[in-house]
């Protein structure tokens, strides 16, 4: 036996080698032919002109058809979501837009990946977006919010500190005044947790969503293993919770309620939920089954808007959701992601 | 030297290598280290991006996954050293950590939520756990004990290759193929395939046992040795595992010294994670010769003062403000620590065992080293956000310096 293995096993290994060899190569051309046919093919949905979008109220969104078109910035007409979309040659992971300014998140692969974020401005219908400002990101981009009166812009992204042999992971937070100043890391910002100030070293600030003040803001405060919903304040530089149990807040258009997400036990599933501010009601919006990871957008007072990706399938679609207990969710925009409603 | 080996009995199954070169054995663990880091580095380097874009978790949930890297690493190694030294069978023993990270990878294909995810990620990280200690063992046993620093640092030199390779294939795949990571993970499953045929094939099954075994039939079998804590704590071992994890814990990890960079403003945003390339090129560069200096001057001596390049990264990161070459200076000089520690603690440890302990004795220093290292984080954290990064750093910095000369005077008196 041991003689036999002795001889056999230069034998033994080329054949691993080799079969190694053929099934990761035919793998990687199989995947290599899937991608060049993809990227080649026209999307199927119907288009139209972007200055036929731009002329009315939109939804912006990120287009997520497996075609040539994947991840450009697409628009449609709010009255008829389902209709002709705008497609645009932007390529964004994350996009949000409010007034006259977009923020487009973006990765650039490399052996090192780099993270930018760019603000764009849309004062003219039917010109050419222009880029105004922008900013490096220190990781991979997570949510991007811009104020009702397109100043403010904020962008959330997972800073992971890749190193040899300590493995760490956080969230890092900024606001940025478009054109003018940093308000840097939210993260530096006084933290008052349950009436206490704190300083807590495993703080995590994520999701941002502005009211109509140019100074208040919502955000996900993490902490100790639980999450708050904190109201910041810019001029004060300072967050304060007033609720738990609130991730991804998201401001209703008339400023009166908070949807977001709410995690499961083991905060691995989420419900999107709605919270009343002035009276502390929660509503869990349990007709949406599947778990939701995303941002919320609101598409009027009474109806929520997120993204959802299909089972099986790496295409998302934008759901819309009446913020009723019993409501059930339907299909607002297909191949879409990251909407933002444009009134 | 401060190690005297005369009274060590050497009574190795399998002749050394004495001469000037280094043991096929080590060349061929180094090979195994390098394609099984090519696999698990290049699934790092898209993990976050994974996770997030594809499979969809979020921070929160990806925060837990990635802490589960850190702890079930630790918690094996014992477990593993010991069953090497009880069978006196490290190679299956290592072999066996293979394969679960090779397993790994595969649940990793099909792996769709939380729960199958970390699953796969948590056997990975036993895989790892399992066959380090045993493979350890193994380097010290195929060595000639004169060149056993340099021995530690060509397979070092070999792994840092290829956990430098791993990320650079993942990108290329990903530059050729959009969402190319499917293709990824069965490349990464591929190279992890290969690194396990090569340990099966070309690492004999008898390496680094040291008991001779019966040929013949008719013979009873021996009887398996009791493993005892109290031949692995020799007072040696004890010495060198007490001052390293002291020392490790004032290492607060590298992620910390990056943010510190990053806070003190040296460099954009976007390089924040070209620094941990800086870190294994350093390490890579260097891990042969400071094993060949190790052999020279000492390797407790180079184990203990291989913290003054971590202390003057610390210096580097606290008082920078912001000049590039200071920052350089820091990623550099972590690569530095590295290659003067590593090797070099499992080439220390395993020396200062009977060889048929050797297997613990390894796993022992490192396993307090790296819980050392984990309280050091979550302490350093503390310190971090209480007194500011630069302050906190220069504390460390300033303790780190006191302790090399009180722990280099500990464990001459413990090795002489």
């Amino acid at each position: 036996m041991t003689t036999f293995w002795a001889k056999q096993r230069t034998t033994v290994f080329g054949a691993i080698v080799v079969l190694v060899t053929a099934g990761v190569t035919a793998y990687a051309l199989s995947a290599i032919a899937e991608n060049d046919r993809r990227t080649s093919t026209a999307t199927a949905a119907t288009t139209t002109s972007l200055t036929q979008i731009e002329k009315g109220p939109r939804i912006l969104f990120r287009h997520t058809g497996r075609d040539a078109d994947y991840g450009h910035v697409g628009a449609v007409a709010l009255a008829d979501p389902g209709g002709a979309r705008a497609l645009t040659d932007l390529s964004c992971d994350r996009v949000y837009a409010q007034a006259e300014s977009i923020s487009c998140l973006t990765t650039e692969r490399g052996v090192v990946s780099r993270y930018r974020a760019t603000d764009l401005a849309t004062s003219t219908p039917g010109k050419a977006w222009r880029e105004v400002d922008g900013a490096d990101l220190p990781g991979l981009p997570s949510r991007t919010r811009i104020s009702p009166d397109g100043q403010l812009v904020a962008s959330t992204v997972f800073v992971n500190g890749d190193s040899y042999m300590v493995s760490g992971f956080s969230t890092r937070t900024l606001i940025r005044r478009i054109g003018g100043a940093s308000y840097g890391d939210l993260e530096k910002f006084k933290l008052v947790v349950d009436g206490r100030r704190v300083a807590p070293v495993d703080r995590n600030i994520w999701g941002i969503t502005f009211a109509d003040d140019d100074r208040t803001f919502y955000a996900t405060v993490a902490t100790g293993g639980r999450t708050y919903l904190a109201r910041g304040d810019l001029t004060e530089r300072s967050l304060t919770t007033i609720a738990d149990h609130v991730e991804c807040p998201s401001l209703s258009p008339d400023g009166t309620r908070i949807a977001f997400k709410e995690a499961d036990k083991d905060g691995t599933r989420w419900t999107p939920a709605v919270l009343d501010l002035a009276t502390g009601r929660r509503t869990v919006l349990a007709g949406e089954t599947h778990s939701i990871d995303d941002q919320i957008e609101w598409l009027d007072d009474d109806t929520v808007l997120y993204g959802l990706e299909r089972e099986g399938e790496p295409v998302s679609d934008v759901w819309a959701l009446d913020t009723k207990p019993s409501a059930t969710p339907r299909v607002l925009v297909s191949e879409a992601a990251s909407p933002a409603v444009l009134r | 030297m401060y190690l005297s080996l005369s009274d060590r009995p050497t009574t190795g199954a399998e002749p050394r290598q004495t001469g000037g070169r280094v043991s096929r054995t080590v060349v061929t663990l180094g090979i195994v280290s390098l394609l099984t880091d090519i696999s698990s580095e290049s699934v790092s380097a898209i993990l976050p991006l994974y996770l997030t874009a594809v499979v969809g978790l979020s921070p929160v949930a990806y925060g837990l996954i990635d802490g589960l890297y850190q702890g079930v690493s630790s918690l094996v190694r014992i477990a593993a050293g010991w069953a090497a030294d009880r069978t006196d069978r490290p190679q299956p023993v290592a072999l066996a950590g293979y394969a679960m990270s090779a397993v790994a990878r595969l649940g990793l294909i099909f792996a769709g939520g939380f729960g199958t995810i970390s699953a796969a990620i948590s056997l990975d990280r036993v895989g790892k756990g399992v066959r380090t200690a045993p493979r350890d063992a193994m380097i010290a046993a195929s060595s000639d004990p004169a060149h056993l620093g340099r021995s530690f640092g060509v397979h070092r030199a070999l792994d840092t290759i290829g956990a430098t390779l791993g990320p650079l294939l993942a990108f290329v795949i990903l530059w050729r193929i959009a969402d190319g990571y499917d293709t990824v993970l069965v490349v990464s499953l591929g190279f992890a395939v290969l690194g396990v045929a090569t340990m099966a094939c070309f690492v004999p099954f008898r390496t680094g046992a040291v008991r001779r075994v019966t040929p013949r039939r008719s013979e009873p079998r021996i009887k398996a040795p009791k493993v005892r804590w109290r031949t692995v704590l020799t007072p040696g071992l004890t010495r060198v595992t007490g001052v390293s994890a002291v020392l490790a814990l004032l290492t607060i990890g590298d992620g910390f010294v990056y943010l510190a960079l990053l806070e003190t403003g040296g460099f954009a945003a976007q390089w924040f994670p070209v620094l941990y390339v800086g870190t294994n090129l350093a390490y890579l560069a260097l891990a042969v010769p400071m094993g060949r200096l190790a052999d020279r001057v000492g390797r407790v001596r180079v184990l203990v003062l291989g913290h003054l390049p971590l202390a003057a990264a610390y210096l580097c990161a606290a008082t920078g403000s912001g000049m590039l070459w200071t920052t350089c200076a820091a990623v550099l000089l972590l690569g530095v620590f590295y290659a003067a520690t590593d090797g070099t603690l499992a080439a220390v440890a395993g020396q200062l065992v009977p060889e048929t302990v050797r297997a613990s004795g390894i796993a022992t220093a490192q396993t307090a080293v790296a819980l050392a290292r984990l309280v050091a984080a979550t302490g350093f954290g503390l310190l971090w956000y209480a007194v500011g990064p630069r302050v906190a750093m220069l504390a460390v910095c300033v303790v780190l310096v006191a302790a090399i000369p009180a722990g280099l005077a500990v464990m001459r008196r413990a090795v002489r």
